[in-house]
């Protein structure tokens, strides 16, 4: 008897191709394109449409508006992460006293617990956000673990708006992710929601109860 | 039962499952038919908004069928190229003829890792190989996270629809339960509170599992990444909190490169929920890399056959590998909504389920599902990725009653009754010979009126339609005697 694979793959080859490959026409998706404050405003529509919460900024003010957020809502602390350069500038511009700024400097197994019961609210940056149906593209990694925009119940992500790109098919090329992609990368477009009890809408069921975008204007 | 079909699955025993019994009972549940009329008028609705331009919305159809296509045509060279991407990222691959090897694998993998736990995210692939059951068995935990199947798994049901699992459930109905099975957990019919209540259970239940599985959407060859679409996030935790995640996909699943995924996904979630996104939309491409705070040690994949090789070998049934599982053609199904999920007695409800099902398990064994159709063809219309489902089950019909037609269809033949034979040789028999056949039109038009509604045969017919009336005189009768270009 072979093995699985070789017999699976040996009926697949057997199979045979049948016919000429059938041409993609990808008219339909080049057809979404908008000048850049348009493509700001989409967003913005499709993702509050789902709940997502809009702070405006700009890229010297944005570290104040995150601390101003945070003491309005009263939050106790913030996850954020040092090694990030989005991250350190909010550190360095952070005032001591009120909300406290936590750093995502440990293995998860070191604060698995904390992380869980303890945190907040989580900070991330963004790499892109996507204009036709609104989403923010993250590529959490060292810098920025994968837990941080998920776990707390409150997630901050900083988008600057020069980054939003027409659709995802226009992200996916622009960002260069079909050649070589981190562990993990995702795009994001609002708060974690439900609909399994009787399709009525719930939100934060397992992930962020809220979501906050901090859109720096940096389009002049 | 064929050599590739679950033998292990509980529902379908040695013996034919009959549809057609589990659809009339559930015709007289009022319950179950109002839950599921309005959560469809919903998902119809909601979709239909998604899709203004119908211009639009046939080009994407077209760009779909065609990624999906290709992604066939070239499917052996896209796995390998899929497996050596996943090897170079530290995914480990393995493969699986059957479910229950599939099933042993995974238990394998547990085993070496010491994992008793494991936490669930959305994967109808799992269900396929009735995973849960099996580890249980071994003594190892499947706990569903996703919010429906959560729900239907404390009541020890299975998924009534492949996208919304507890669909067939109103708030009530939860409301008891909960009360009944979450430990001091008080009665509310809030959802809000509901959801709350499952988010607390839950929780605890990612931060303790040993290890996580999650199905997969879409899968990269060119770069060896594993898709997620969701909404509620519990497949992020399952995939990212654990020290180990187990992915299970069909081989089908394979697509050639990241960027033919953006159409598919945005036809998936228009289709399925009316969604022009969905909350989430995850790539895995590996176990946590170096210098990573968190995310799995291990990621192990898992590419399922059970069956799919056989359906790929013929060129018309291939197209139902076609599927992304966004469940638009059960929304749309007149025969789905008025029974529900669960009278399909099948992993996969619905139209897709109704050419799934038997090519997976037999045309015989599923002999009623071809059948459970009025080939209305709304099924075929609303597919993003136009496959011909009531072509092929009338293919499928074919199927199940002749052996002799060379195909390499899984139980073909076995449907055949000696009624159904009986009344089509009689058939052929009379209007293949002109004096025959005007001997039998002549008594059937002075006598068929006589004919009681219970007599056997016809009463299936007029069990719930009124007996057709012949005319006093046939055509050809009139035709002879009025005269007409050919008297
Ligand atoms: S057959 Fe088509 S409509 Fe039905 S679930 Fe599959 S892709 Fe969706």
């Amino acid at each position: 008897m072979p093995d699985p694979r070789t017999a699976i793959l040996g009926r697949l080859r057997a199979a045979g191709d049948s016919g000429p490959l059938p041409a993609l026409d990808t008219a339909v998706l080049e057809r979404r394109q908008w000048p850049a404050a348009e493509r700001v405003a989409r967003l913005r529509k499709g993702m509050e449409a789902v709940h997502t919460e809009f702070l405006d900024a700009t890229p010297t003010t944005w570290p104040a508006v995150v601390r101003a957020f945070c003491d309005r809502e009263g939050l106790k602390n913030l996850l954020f992460g040092p090694a990030c350069q989005d991250g350190a500038a909010l550190a360095a511009a952070w005032a001591p006293g009120g909300t406290q700024l936590m750093p995502y400097d440990r293995p998860v197994e070191a604060f698995k617990q904390e992380l869980f019961g303890e945190v907040d609210a989580g900070f991330t940056s963004t790499v892109g956000g996507v204009a036709e149906t609104g989403g923010l593209l993250l590529m959490p990694g060292p810098a920025e673990p994968r837990l941080m925009s998920l776990v707390p119940p409150v997630h901050i992500a900083l988008l600057r708006a020069s980054t939003i790109q027409d659709s995802f098919w226009s992200a996916v090329k622009a960002l260069g992710w079909g050649r070589a992609l981190p562990p993990n990368a995702l795009m994001i477009s609002g708060p974690s929601k439900t609909a399994d009890i009787e399709q009525t809408l719930a939100y934060g069921v397992h992930g962020p109860k809220r979501l906050i975008v901090v859109l720096v204007d940096d389009l002049a | 039962m064929s050599p590739n079909s679950c033998g292990s699955a509980p529902v379908h025993a040695e013996t034919e499952v009959h549809f057609r019994d589990a659809a009339a009972k559930a015709l007289l549940d009022p319950q179950l038919r109002a839950n599921f009329r309005r959560a469809m008028d919903g998902l119809i609705t909601k979709r239909k908004a998604q899709f203004p331009d119908p211009r639009d919305l046939q080009d994407l159809r077209d760009l779909s069928t065609a990624i999906r296509s290709r992604s066939l045509l070239n499917l052996p060279e896209l796995l390998e190229q899929f497996e050596a991407n996943c090897t170079k990222n530290g995914i480990k691959v393995h493969w699986a003829e059957t479910c229950e090897q599939a099933n042993e694998l995974i238990l394998g993998i547990m085993q070496a890792k010491g994992a008793k736990t494991l936490v669930k995210g959305k994967s109808m692939v799992s269900e396929e190989m009735h995973l849960n059951a099996f580890l249980e068995s071994k003594g190892i935990e499947a706990l569903e996270s996703d919010l429906g199947e959560y729900i239907i798994q404390l009541d020890g049901e299975t998924p009534s629809h492949i996208i919304m699992p507890a669909i067939h459930k109103n708030k009530d109905q939860i409301a008891r339960q909960f009360s009944q099975k979450i430990k001091d957990a008080k009665y509310t019919e809030d959802v809000d509170e509901l959801t709350a209540m499952a988010r607390k259970v839950l929780r605890q239940k990612f931060l303790d599992a040993d290890a996580g599985l999650s199905g997969v959407n879409f899968a990269v060859a060119e770069t060896g990444t594993l898709c997620l679409v969701e909404n509620e996030g519990n497949g992020r935790m399952s995939t990212h909190v654990p020290p180990l995640h187990i992915a299970v996909m069909g081989l089908e699943k394979v697509v050639a490169r990241l960027e033919d995924v953006a159409p598919l996904y945005a036809i998936l979630t228009r289709s399925a929920t009316g969604q022009a996104v969905s909350t989430y939309f995850n790539l895995i491409t590996g176990p946590r890399g170096a210098g990573e705070k968190d995310g799995p040690q291990e990621v192990h994949l898992v590419i399922l056959d059970n069956g799919r090789s056989r359906i790929y070998a013929d060129p018309q049934l291939r197209a139902t590998l076609r599927c992304i599982r966004c469940g638009a053609c059960m929304n749309h199904c007149p025969v789905y909504t008025r029974v529900g999920g669960h009278a399909y007695e099948a992993v996969y409800p619905g139209p897709i389920g109704k050419i799934l099902t038997p090519q997976m398990e037999g045309v015989g064994v599923r002999h009623d599902l071809i059948h459970g159709s009025s080939l209305c063809g709304a099924c075929g219309e609303v597919c993003p990725v136009e496959i011909p489902i009531p072509e092929i089950l009338v293919r499928l019909r074919r199927e199940a009653t002749h052996e002799d037609l060379g195909s390499a269809v899984a139980g073909k033949g076995t449907g055949r009754t000696a009624t159904e034979d009986w009344a089509w040789r009689l058939w052929a028999g009379v209007t293949k010979r002109p004096t025959l056949y005007r001997i039998a039109t002549w008594f059937a038009t002075r006598f068929g009126k006589a004919l009681p509604a219970g007599a056997p045969l016809i009463k299936n017919w007029t069990q719930s339609r009124t007996k057709p009336v012949p005319a006093r005189r046939s055509l050809s009768e009139r035709m002879r005697t009025e005269g007409g270009p050919h008297a």
